[in-house]
């Protein structure tokens, strides 16, 4: 079992996750997620302990209160609803709960600090027309609530007061009729400007190459995690990748587009990516009978709940957080833009406030 | 450069070809005016330049269509993409990325392009449409006149040698549109590229024009001078109507022509009166609306009252705050300060008892429709007001449309639309109408025709107020003008006089006699009696 449940290191991990975040985020809508996970982050773990002192049969011996036993009718045997709550159950639910809340906030983070479509750029050229499907699927989104916005607004003015599945009817319609007319448009620009003009025929042979890649590489993960066959796993992990590496490779030599000032990766990128590298491997392979495990006890990462002790905070873990936290003095904030006149527009945006635009997120 | 060999283009499920036996060769280097009314298949002209029709809009072409010794036929619009550059209607909706750079850099890299020469382009055609300034703007927080440069330039960056481009304004106030137009003969005349530009208001791109294009909507293209065509066309631009009125065989192209042209005739129409800004009992009255949207004050402080039977133009530029006005004002928005018609607010009343009082047309007015047929539309319109069936109905062919009830609201034409949205506010009988950009996308006929309904509206009691854009129609609507500024008015007055005094809002023919005070064409052929 790989990880850790100390809630002393999950505790700080999260903070520090959080405080990157926090100070390093652009004003982009997609940087305003990262509250909505900390939200579920918090009811994933409300969740758990509640349903532990519901129906959580009482192990260990510190009793903190009983619940009223309702008694359940026998088919539904092995079931208990109340009972004794105990300390130990408590403590191993909520270990658990925490490190998939951190997990949680983790996958928010990422999705707050990264431009979905500067991410999307450095996709290899093979999966360019994938790419970008989902960049244009990215922007229908806003666009689809905008022009619902405006739709909902104009039914005020015919005043159809209608609601339930008519209403629905009659903002859906010029909602999609708009949506539609936008993605042809669009279309048409594409096709206009030299859309997939330069795309080849495939290579023969290069899907089902690919394919089997992905699936040895599934094995590999799968036997991985599950079973202890690590050598041959490791194999087939790396056979998979690089059968699928193979594959974008011949893909690419068919596809000729250029890409405009494509982010350099300098050190600063390397250091930032080896400090996520070098946190994971330490928490990852502590604790295992292989790798650096002497460094840190199978106890400290995994504090034992029945009996209860108080966790321990070893330097190691430190020197985990400290690298969480390295992102933030080899980045700095971009000073903001100089915006002109923000409503300068017959849309019907100009009816709407416009936030500032605020620092973003830059490698100096 | 383009040459079009006896093209026929025909839609499947349609009657009649679009275009039929069209013929006719561009030479490299002209401005050339694509001209007919909504309809006459100009759209389906330009598309045919670049190969989008047939190859994208589906449909049949016969005949040739020639572009750079490239046929088209053999040629899908992504291979012609470095001879055409193609820039559409409304740019927003076109942008494939989200930042000016990266949108100018597409094409470039769709063409593969080498990076070098890339960056190198791009900074070439930032500084050449003027948008240097903008490069990492995101796309959607630009102005409309400042999209519409950036969606030229991001065809230019490929180097194309043929511009097309399909009303390229029709979004944009006077001095966006202003912008990207004077971007555009900069462009012909320093450049040398091939431009056909699509334009319904000829009178601020006329004189520039090499030739034009006239659809006269039955299929067939007439191909001439813009003299030439003008004299013949049915389509009338403010020049034209003045050289009808005054009996001149050419017309012309521009207001210092007609200017020179008066003077040395010593024509001198008689100013119509100047009628007093009626003061009739008032319809709608109001004092200090203020709208504010977070930080952003749209409309402070404004004060104003509409008579009985009066007409009046809203004009300012983008963002003065007129949109803003009028959503207040009908109280779907909520804002401070009072407002009363007939003794009643609307903002207190439910949506449906609001707009028994004062409807509102607003700018997308498609928004309004969702109903599969035109009847469904009018009956469920009758619903809404509680009025009797047919109401809508009856109102839609008073307003002049009869349109067969089975039609789909979308496939009818712009003007078409705005009656029916209009006939559907105005079954609620209200005693106040506003009107937010009704002649966006509108031809001359188009705009006659609402004219006309405005002026019966106004007739029959109701207080219309018009926000517009389009000054030469504000001068033939409305008897008083507002101006707005920064979220305030800045003038309130008889449009005659307040349009006549001001240099950047007088119509064409104000300025050609200046300074006798006439505003329309109507104006000088009475005046000349």
């Amino acid at each position: 079992m790989s990880g850790t449940t100390n809630p002393l290191l999950l505790a700080l991990i999260a903070t520090a996750v959080v405080a990157t975040v926090l100070l390093r985020r652009s004003d982009a809508p997609w940087a305003r997620s990262v509250k909505a996970y900390l939200v579920l982050s918090v009811f994933v773990i409300g969740m758990r302990v509640f349903f532990q002192m519901l129906l959580g049969a009482g192990t260990g011996e510190t009793v903190l209160f009983t619940l009223p036993q309702i008694p359940l009718p026998d088919w539904a045997a092995g079931i208990q609803l109340g009972g004794a709550v105990t300390a130990e159950g408590l403590v191993n639910t909520l270990y658990d709960a925490l490190r998939l809340a951190v997990m949680l906030v983790c996958v928010g983070a990422a999705n707050a600090l990264a431009n979905p479509r500067q991410a999307l750029r450095s996709v290899p050229a093979a999966l360019y027309e994938a790419s970008v499907a989902v960049v244009i699927a990215l922007s229908v989104a806003p666009q689809l609530i905008e022009s619902a916005q405006r739709v909902r607004k104009a039914r005020r003015l015919r005043g159809d007061q209608a609601r339930g599945l008519r209403a629905l009817g009659a903002i859906v319609m010029p909602v999609l009729a708009d949506a539609i007319e936008r993605s042809m448009s669009l279309a048409a620009g594409m096709e206009s400007r030299g859309f997939a003009r330069t795309r080849g025929l495939p290579v023969r042979g290069t899907l089902p190459l690919m394919l089997a890649g992905s699936l040895v590489a599934t094995c590999g993960v799968f036997l991985l995690l599950s079973t202890d066959h690590r050598l041959l796993s490791v194999l087939l992990l790396l056979g998979g990748v690089a059968a699928v590496l193979l594959g974008l490779r011949r893909a690419e030599a068919t596809l000729r587009v250029t890409r405009h000032r494509p982010h350099p990766w300098g050190s600063r990128d390397t250091l930032i990516a080896l400090s996520g590298v070098f946190a994971a491997l330490i928490v990852f392979s502590a604790g295992g009978d292989w790798g650096i495990g002497w460094l840190m006890a199978s106890d400290v990462l995994h504090p034992s709940t029945d009996p209860l002790v108080w966790p321990e905070l070893t330097p190691l873990m430190l020197v985990v957080v400290a690298l969480v936290l390295a992102p933030l003095p080899l980045t700095r904030v971009r000073p903001p833009q100089a915006t002109t006149s923000l409503r300068n527009d017959t849309r019907v945006r100009s009816l709407r406030p416009r936030p500032e635009r605020e620092p973003e997120l830059v490698a100096r | 450069m383009i040459t079009f060999d006896r093209v026929r283009v025909t839609y499947p499920g349609a009657t009649r070809p679009t275009l039929s036996d069209v013929s006719f060769d561009l030479p490299e280097g002209d401005l050339c005016l694509v001209v007919g009314s909504t309809g006459s298949g100009k759209s389906t002209l330009l598309g045919a330049v670049n190969g989008l029709v047939p190859h994208f809009t589906g449909g049949t072409l016969a005949g040739r269509v020639l572009v750079d010794a490239r046929d088209t036929a053999h040629h899908r619009p992504r291979d012609l993409a470095d001879v055409v550059g193609y820039v559409g209607q409304d740019p927003l909706r076109g942008f494939v990325t989200d930042t000016v750079e990266d949108e100018i850099a597409y094409g470039m890299e769709q063409l593969g392009i080498d990076p070098v020469a890339m960056r190198k382009r791009v900074e070439e055609t930032l500084d050449l449409m003027g948008i240097a300034d903008l490069r990492r703007r995101p796309l959607v927080d630009l102005s409309g006149g400042q999209q519409q440069r950036v969606a030229i330039a991001a065809v230019l960056a490929a180097q194309p040698r043929v511009l097309v481009l399909d009303e390229p304004t029709s979004a944009l106030d006077p001095t966006a549109a202003q912008d990207v137009l004077s971007a555009i003969a900069t462009l012909v005349h320093e450049v040398g590229l091939t431009v056909l530009l699509a334009e319904h208001r000829l009178e601020r791109v006329m004189q520039a024009a090499d030739s034009m294009l006239w659809l006269p909507g039955d299929g067939s293209v007439v191909h001439g001078s813009p003299r030439a065509v003008l004299a013949g066309a049915t389509i009338t631009p403010p020049l034209a109507a003045l050289a009808r009125a005054a009996g001149w065989d050419e017309v012309p192209l521009s207001v210092r022509e007609a200017r020179r042209r008066a003077l040395a005739e010593d024509l001198r129409p008689t100013p119509p009166p100047r009628v007093p800004v009626a003061a009739g009992p008032s319809a709608l009255t109001a004092s200090d609306v203020e709208v504010r949207f977070g930080e952003i004050v749209a409309v402070s402080g404004v004060s104003l009252e509409l008579a009985e039977r009066s007409v009046t133009a809203l004009l300012g530029r983008n963002g003065a705050g007129k949109s803003s006005l009028l959503w207040a004002l009908q109280g779907a928005l909520s804002c401070g300060g009072d407002i009363a018609i007939g003794g009643r607010d609307p903002r207190r009343l439910g949506a449906a008892q609001a707009r028994r009082l004062v409807a509102l047309v607003p700018q997308t007015a498609t928004d309004l429709l969702y109903l599969p047929t035109v009847a469904a539309e009018c009956d469920q319109a009758d619903a809404e007001s509680d009025a009797e069936p047919g109401t809508t109905a009856g109102l839609l062919r008073t307003l002049g449309v009869d349109v067969p009830g089975d039609r789909d609201p979308r496939d009818l034409s712009e003007g078409q639309r705005l009656a029916l949205v209009l006939a559907i506010q105005l079954a609620a009988r209200p005693p106040v109408l506003l009107l937010d950009e009704p002649t966006r996308g509108l031809d001359y006929n188009a705009k006659a025709e609402l004219r006309h309904i405005v002026d019966r509206l106004a007739g029959t009691g109701v207080a219309v107020l018009i926000s517009t854009h389009d000054v030469e129609f504000a001068a033939a609507v409305s008897r008083r003008t507002l101006l707005m500024a920064d979220g305030e008015i800045i003038a309130d007055g008889d449009t005659l006089g307040l349009l006549t005094s001001s240099p950047a809002y007088a119509p064409q023919m104000a300025k050609v006699f200046a300074p006798i005070p006439v505003l329309t064409p109507d104006d000088v052929a009475r005046g000349l009696r």
